[in-house]
């Protein structure tokens, strides 16, 4: 690699096998449990179940994929759930009421505004972004409530359920719209996270926002966009949502933030910020998914399926913890 | 126990903190009833002693022994079961609670877990020895600094401890306060306490402690009866360096009417600078000696536009700059190393890479996106040119040795070709290798024409290395002299006296 004196490994370096499996050990979960359900059932195996179980996701995991920017770089954010609402209503209101494509961009644009707002009361008043998005949850909520008087809005407007519903060919297979908008946000947020100065500048200030501060980082924008960018996944998904269901409701996504965050934290991604992927809080949520389908394809009682996955993140959590640091 | 002349005894301690060596191979020994003192500069250890002995932190080798008991367990419990209690720097109480219930605190009279009566005659009695005159019913929150301490105090008497130690008990505190701590001391020895006290307050120590142990780069430079010294023999112990060192040779000083590459008027701030003067010319190396306290680390941020200029003007290049901000001045090609690495410098979630990108994102990339073949070439170049250890574009820079560290941080800012490199400690707490890199670098930099500000706490350091010094005490410059003409000695001889001048009058203070 270079000419520079080559050093044995040092003592502290531990086998690179348990290094593996603590890195990718949700990978080795997921494989499993893949298996596992294969074997169990001739119905999981199956391109339409899997597909159904992507589909499924899709909302969550474009939280989950934009919550890791907000998480790596030193925050948490509980108000996407309730971004979530306002954006499915406002959506639902202005596809009936306006135009269905504007509606479709409505959405994240209401999510960035809100987002930002978060944003920027978590730094100019320097309060923790858990206290501020707590409280923030609440206002949008409201706002969600008010907007709608409280009742669901239908929303069965062709031209607004494409990005929900359709379908394309590819490869021979039917795939879900709102699944190749998820990969495709998902392959966005890689790229930013790992290739651009912005995605660099969110590692330093999760990991140490002093010494991004005196490198010449403008800290406070770069979690003010972290934020923006939770708010607009959150509008996206509460799109996609009203558009498959066809009905906008202002209790949407309640729920959700803790869905978003529990899967961001089973992917890895340390809440103390500095460190974590994408792929990551994907692997996350297909995992939390792949439970709930196993258990109903498997007929399990359903009031399993939340105490299983509660178990299953405490038990990433206490791993992560017990590795040593330093 | 009781005949044990020894009260705490370290052998062979040594201490890591993620490949940084913090102790080593440390002895020391704390005889019965005396008030032992802890000194040396910030990063030498003592707190850090204090810690181990306190059992706070667990020594990675070595044996710490109480009393001629050998020491296994080392937790803050433990450690009271040994009668060794520790009061720290940042006092542990429960503001909301009250003086008794904190004094009492997890040792309340109780039957069966309830809790009853009793508390209050066990604080009078308590109360006869220390003779401090608090209200066991006010809230700790409304208590001065000095008068928590005195809760401290009084619950680790409440804990049978007969081995206080003391971590900067004074730091913030006024000189009567001050005064009044020690003269409770003196209490607690006429009573066969033993006391160890951790300070850098040098003028203190001598007044009240019988014996010290000064501390340098995390090992023990010397024990002594407090009777023996001085404050300029501590001061040389706690700074001298051996002189096994090779000191590169310095580029030539560019000429006097050279035009500066920053230049401070009269300038002051909030953090206590007044009236600061100064120039730094291209290729040319600048010293700040003074004192801990004396206002280095606050004139380097105030160059570097961390801490906002309240009077005076700064110029960069010839031109006024008005509110400047970190982000501005490395723009304008500023550059800081902090002094504390670990808190200020490196990111140490991160790898070595990404470190060194991290002040000079937008020369290895275009709109935004990362160019990572130049990036890599660069961090290469990087680690071939400093040495640094281990030699991976991604290595896992928390796990690197200080010195290696250092280099990682002096990379970030070597890739920036700043035209004024400000240094705050750069050779803290690393090997003798990587100090003479290090010292190599700085002259490497002023030969290829960027204006050095160096900070050090070792003055053999700024004296051979820089070209010409500005000698600071309180917060200002009082003295510029060409660096080859200073020695050590001098340079100590003309601070203290210039404190002395300062502070004729009161008592006098080593450090603000």
């Amino acid at each position: 690699m270079s000419d520079a004196p080559t050093l044995s490994r040092r003592p502290d370096q531990r086998p690179p096998v348990l290094e593996i499996a603590r890195e990718y050990g949700i990978l080795v979960i997921i494989a499993l449990l893949l298996i596992g359900l294969t074997f169990a059932s001739d119905s999981f195996l199956t391109p339409r179940n899997l597909l159904n179980i992507l589909n499924q996701s899709a909302p969550l995991a474009i939280i989950a994929c934009a919550l890791t920017f907000v998480i790596i770089g030193g925050g948490f954010d509980l108000s996407t759930g309730a971004i979530f609402g306002v954006a499915a209503v406002s959506a639902g209101w202005i596809a009936i009421h306006v135009d269905p494509m504007l509606a479709i961009l409505v959405g994240p644009v209401i999510g960035m505004v809100l987002g930002v707002v978060n944003g920027i009361i978590i730094t100019a008043f320097n309060v923790h972004s858990f206290l501020v998005t707590l409280a923030t949850s609440l206002v949008y909520r409201g706002i969600a409530i008010l907007i709608t008087d409280g009742k669901l809005i239908p929303v069965r407007i062709p031209e607004f359920a494409w990005i929900g519903r359709s379908r394309v060919s590819l490869f021979g297979l039917e795939v879900n719209v709102a699944v190749l908008v998820m990969l495709a946000f998902m392959v966005l947020m890689m790229f930013v996270l790992n290739r651009t100065t912005f995605g660099r500048k969110v590692f330093a200030v999760g990991g140490n926002s002093e010494a991004a501060l005196l490198s010449g980082i403008r800290t406070r924008l770069i979690v003010v966009i972290t934020f923006a960018m939770s708010g607009i996944a959150s509008g996206l998904a509460g799109v996609i949502t009203v558009s498959r269901i066809s009905m906008a409701e202002p209790q949407a996504g309640a729920g959700m933030e803790l869905e978003a965050i529990a899967a961001v934290i089973l992917g890895g991604t340390s809440i103390m910020g500095g460190a974590g992927a994408i792929w990551r809080s994907v692997a996350g949520v297909l995992l939390m998914a792949l439970i709930g389908n196993g258990f109903n394809i498997l007929n399990v009682n359903p009031f399993f399926k939340d105490l299983t996955t509660g178990v299953i993140i405490v038990v990433a959590v206490a791993l992560a913890a017990a590795s040593p640091k330093r | 126990m009781p005949g044990e002349e020894i009260a705490v005894r370290v052998r062979g301690v040594e201490k890591s903190f993620g490949g940084t060596r913090i102790l080593e191979d440390i002895a020391v020994d704390i005889g019965r009833g005396e008030v032992h003192a802890l000194v040396g500069e910030n990063g030498a250890g003592k707190s850090s002693l204090g810690k181990i002995i306190g059992g706070y932190y667990t020594p990675d080798r070595g044996r710490v022994e109480v009393w001629g008991s050998e020491i296994t367990r080392f937790t803050p419990r433990d450690a009271l079961g040994h009668g060794v209690a520790m009061i720290h720097q940042e006092l542990q109480l429960v503001p909301a609670l009250t003086v008794l219930q904190n004094v009492f605190l997890g040792q309340e009279s109780n039957r069966a877990g309830v809790l009853t009566r009793g508390d209050r005659a066990r604080f009078a009695e308590l109360e006869q020895t220390c003779n401090f005159g608090l209200d066991p019913d006010a809230r700790v929150a409304d208590l001065r600094i000095a008068e928590r301490q005195k809760v401290e105090i009084m619950r680790a008497i409440a804990r049978d401890a007969r081995i206080i130690i003391m971590d900067e008990p004074t730091s913030s505190l006024t000189e009567d306060e001050a005064s009044r701590l020690h003269a409770l001391i003196a209490r607690l020895k006429a009573q066969g306490k033993t006391v160890i006290y951790v300070s850098h307050f040098l003028d203190h120590i001598l007044a009240n402690c019988d014996r010290v142990t000064i501390m340098r780069d995390g090992a023990v430079v010397r024990s002594a009866d407090i009777a023996g010294e001085t404050k300029r023999s501590l001061v040389a112990s706690m700074l001298g360096r051996e002189a096994d060192i090779l000191w590169p040779e310095l580029p030539p000083a560019p000429g006097p009417d050279a035009p500066p590459v920053v230049e401070l008027r009269d300038v002051s701030t909030r953090a206590g600078l007044s009236g600061i003067s100064l120039v730094v010319r291209p290729g040319e190396i600048v010293g700040l000696i003074g004192l801990v306290g004396a206002g280095r680390t606050e004139v380097a941020r105030a160059v570097f536009g961390a801490d906002a200029i309240t009077a005076g003007q700064m110029l960069i290049d010839g031109v006024v700059q008005e509110r400047l901000s970190i982000r501005e001045a490395v723009e304008k090609g500023i550059a800081l190393v902090p002094e504390d690495r670990r808190k200020q410098g490196l990111v140490l979630t991160q790898a070595t890479r990404p470190n060194i990108s991290l002040a000079t994102l937008g020369r290895i990339s275009r709109g935004g996106i990362l160019r990572n073949r130049d990036e890599i070439a660069r961090t290469r170049d990087m680690i071939r040119h400093f040495g640094i250890v281990p030699a991976r574009v991604d290595g896992r820079v928390v796990s690197y040795s200080g010195g290696n560290q250092q280099k990682v941080l002096l990379a970030k800012w070597a890739v920036a070709r700043p035209r004024l490199l400000i240094l705050d400690e750069p050779s803290r707490g690393v090997d003798i290798g990587a100090r003479q890199r290090i010292h190599e670098f700085i002259t490497e930099m002023a030969r290829a024409g960027t204006g050095v500000l160096l900070i050090s706490s070792e003055l053999e350091e700024v004296i051979n290395l820089s070209h010409r010094s500005y000698l600071m005490s309180e917060g200002r410059i009082f003295a510029e002299e060409p660096s080859a003409g200073l020695t050590v000695n001098e340079a100590l001889a003309r601070v203290f006296a210039e404190q002395d001048r300062h502070s004729a009058g009161q008592e006098t203070r080593a450090h603000e």
